[in-house]
């Protein structure tokens, strides 16, 4: 086995699978850092998930050919956005508890999913197979560099998208007036509305965003794993997400890194039976790892949280 | 947590008119897919009370969503969010599988108790783990109970793949009939429905619930801790306990929920490619019934009786079984955005009461 190639392909697959998580997670910084916590990251990755499968599908038959991943991208925008409003209204302008109303999020896009698929595709679990998925892309010389040629730049289009998204969440959320009020809102509600900040329009926007972003995570399993939805096609990416940017510490960049970690680590379940010391590990272990470590590197950063100061309450003008 | 507090002491009326909410939303939906909705729930009524086999499969169903709605009340009302039920479910499972398959030549009477109990205090252990990072480390239970739950799944696969399986297979072997906890009587009566005394524990589990919040001092000490630990702590509380205790007991309902599905109903276990999703179930279980034990009863009968049901629509009606969990997450929304039910309501309350509106 040569290392070389083995590492290249060790880090595109890690790429590969941590697209839809780096996605979602910069989704869910988006509107926790607006101080809505948002753990319906799941049900809007069903959401865009199913939307793609469908609106690729007929993109293609209405013969758009190799735009039509595109055009599935964009639905997942729109019916992200209109999934996202409903924990929206119920959380921000009805004050209703977050979690419970992400949990409707997720628990209303299992359903409705599933339901539309069977209406649409008569009686289907699962949606036609696309044809004109994404396919990898090699940069043009930068390709060739040994390991990170073949780990970093032949790669989905989805992924080089997610990097860019990365670094422009980043400068948006720590260089932009537009970042500074959704921070301020997220910290100090009360502060920024004497500040003139429309609190309850920061935090609509915070979780239209995350919606989006969600949407374009699950969009990206459709379009570059599965070919299809059908009701397994998203299993606890959204958790995973949610896990990545507290990891990461509500900052672009380090749920980047969380993301790109929970990817090797469903990457490397392919290649370690490939050596003599490693096959013996059982592999349920190896998939028990990413979860297990999680928890131990919360419980060791202990007392060095760096969750938004309002997240989870409902900004009530009147109180306090 | 005060908004979950709220909730709790919301009254019946809004819970009743969410769920007729939660019903009218799948009509309308299923009137824009082109579906008849009277149809539709007339079928998933004669689904669940059309036969007594069906009916007794329903209470089959309903008892494993009791308790795990149990398991995440009782969190609930110590200021908890327990959403890895299904972890702990798992756990409960894979405990009494093992139990039920190792420990042999034990008489019945303690046998089928003994796995019970085991499959219970594992469920308890896998979420005081949560509890106590929660306690001692600070660490959010939100998110290592999900961490949790994937972890219990693959815990699960390992153990019965490596101890438990029958070769070739992807379960493991059957039980020993002397674990289970199947009563054939009742059984031959609901014509070979799955019951078993899992129907009785889960009300006894219910009522365990509320002498021990309401009637006992540490039920006392675990509420005052949900209320306000700050307080708690002030008048001599030892907190990190009690979340640890609340966790415990949290997951031995959801334990105990696992160990009921494996010992009544499939009597083995099978390598599980996701999470079963009753310990999920269990977060909209205790919604439903406003995180008080009889509630939940009821909630859990509600639940258990739509989902059998839904099989019931999709043969009468055609309508896709998917629909209903759209109707339980309406319900659920609607409990939780109280201010538009009571939006609603309120033209309704002022008429009667001029000078209270809500």
């Amino acid at each position: 086995m040569d290392w070389v190639t083995t590492l290249g392909q060790i880090m595109n697959t890690t790429l590969v699978f941590s697209t839809a998580l780096v996605f979602a997670a910069l989704g869910g910084i988006f509107s926790e850092r607006s101080g809505v916590t948002n753990i319906g990251i799941e049900g809007l990755m069903v959401f865009g998930a199913f939307s793609t499968g469908v609106a690729s599908h007929y993109a293609e038959v209405a013969g758009m050919g190799a735009a039509s991943p595109y055009i599935g991208i964009l639905a997942a925008i729109v019916v992200g956005i209109l999934a996202s409003l409903i924990h929206a209204v119920a959380s921000i302008t009805f004050k209703a508890d977050q979690i419970i109303s992400g949990i409707v999020i997720n628990f209303l896009a299992a359903g409705s999913t599933l339901y539309l698929v069977k209406l649409i595709f008569n009686g289907a679990g699962e949606t036609e197979r696309l044809k004109e998925a994404f396919t990898k892309y090699a940069i043009p010389g930068l390709s060739k560099i040994p390991i990170i040629g073949e780990g970093l730049f032949n790669n989905y289009p989805t992924t080089y998208i997610a990097i860019i998204v990365v670094f422009l969440s980043y400068y948006i959320l720590f260089k932009t007036p537009f970042g500074l009020r959704l921070r301020a809102v997220g910290e100090h509600p009360s502060a920024a509305d004497t500040m003139g900040i429309n609190v309850k329009r920061m935090r609509y926007i915070g979780v239209m965003i995350s919606g989006a972003l969600a949407a374009v995570g699950g969009a990206t399993v459709t379009l570059t794993t599965t070919s299809t939805f059908a009701h397994n096609t998203i299993s606890g990416q959204g958790y995973i997400a949610i896990a990545a940017l507290i990891f990461g510490k509500w900052n672009p960049i380090g749920a980047f890194g969380a993301a790109a970690f929970f990817g090797f680590s469903q990457a490397i379940r392919s290649y370690v039976t490939l050596f003599d010391w490693s096959s013996h590990i059982p592999s349920e272990f190896i998939y028990m790892v990413p979860y297990v470590l999680t928890i131990i590197v919360l419980a060791a950063a202990v007392g060095r949280s760096s969750a938004p100061a309002a997240l989870g309450t409902a900004y009530d003008p009147g109180k306090r | 947590m005060s908004k979950l507090s709220k909730i709790f002491t919301g009254n019946i009326v809004v819970s009743l008119v969410a769920i007729l909410f939660g019903l009218i939303v799948g009509a309308i939906i299923m009137l824009i897919g082109g579906y008849d909705p009277i149809l539709a729930y007339q079928s998933l009524f004669e689904q669940v009370f059309g036969n007594k086999y069906d009916f007794g499969e329903t209470l089959r169903e309903i008892s494993p969503l009791v308790l795990t709605g149990l398991a995440v009340a009782f969190a609930f009302r110590a200021g908890l969010f327990n959403i890895g039920g299904e972890g702990q479910f798992i756990i409960g499972m894979t405990a009494a599988t093992f139990i039920g398959i190792k420990v042999t030549g034990l008489p019945a009477y303690i046998h089928a108790p003994l796995a019970l109990i085991v499959g219970a205090v594992c469920g308890g252990i896998w979420a005081g783990i949560a509890g106590y990072l929660k306690a001692a480390r600070g660490v959010n239970e939100v998110i290592t109970t999900i961490m949790l739950n994937w972890t219990a799944l693959y815990l699960g696969n390992y153990i019965v793949t490596n101890f438990l399986m029958k070769s070739g297979m992807d379960k493991s072997f059957d039980i020993q009939d002397s674990a289970s906890i199947s009563i054939q009587s009742l059984s031959s009566f609901f014509n070979d429905a799955r019951i078993h005394w899992g129907m009785f524990l889960s009300i006894l589990a219910a009522i365990f619930f509320y002498y021990f919040l309401w009637k006992s001092k540490q039920g006392f000490e675990l509420r005052a801790v949900g209320h306000n630990h700050n307080a708690a702590e002030y008048a001599g509380m030892n907190v990190g306990r009690n979340v640890v205790k609340a966790m415990f007991i949290s997951g031995a309902f959801a334990g105990l929920a696992g160990a009921i599905q494996i010992l009544g109903v499939f009597h083995y276990q099978t390598i599980m490619s996701g999470t079963p999703g009753t310990g999920f179930d269990g977060i909209a279980v205790a919604l439903i019934g406003m995180n008080h034990p009889f509630g939940i009863l009821l909630g859990g009968s509600l639940f258990g009786i739509l989902t059998y049901g839904s099989a019931g629509m999709s043969f009468g009606a055609d309508v896709p079984p998917e629909l209903i969990r759209i109707v339980i997450g309406s319900i659920i929304f609607f409990i939780a955005a109280q201010g538009i039910v009571r939006w609603v309501l309120k033209p309704f309350y002022s008429k009667r009461k001029k000078e209270k509106v809500l």
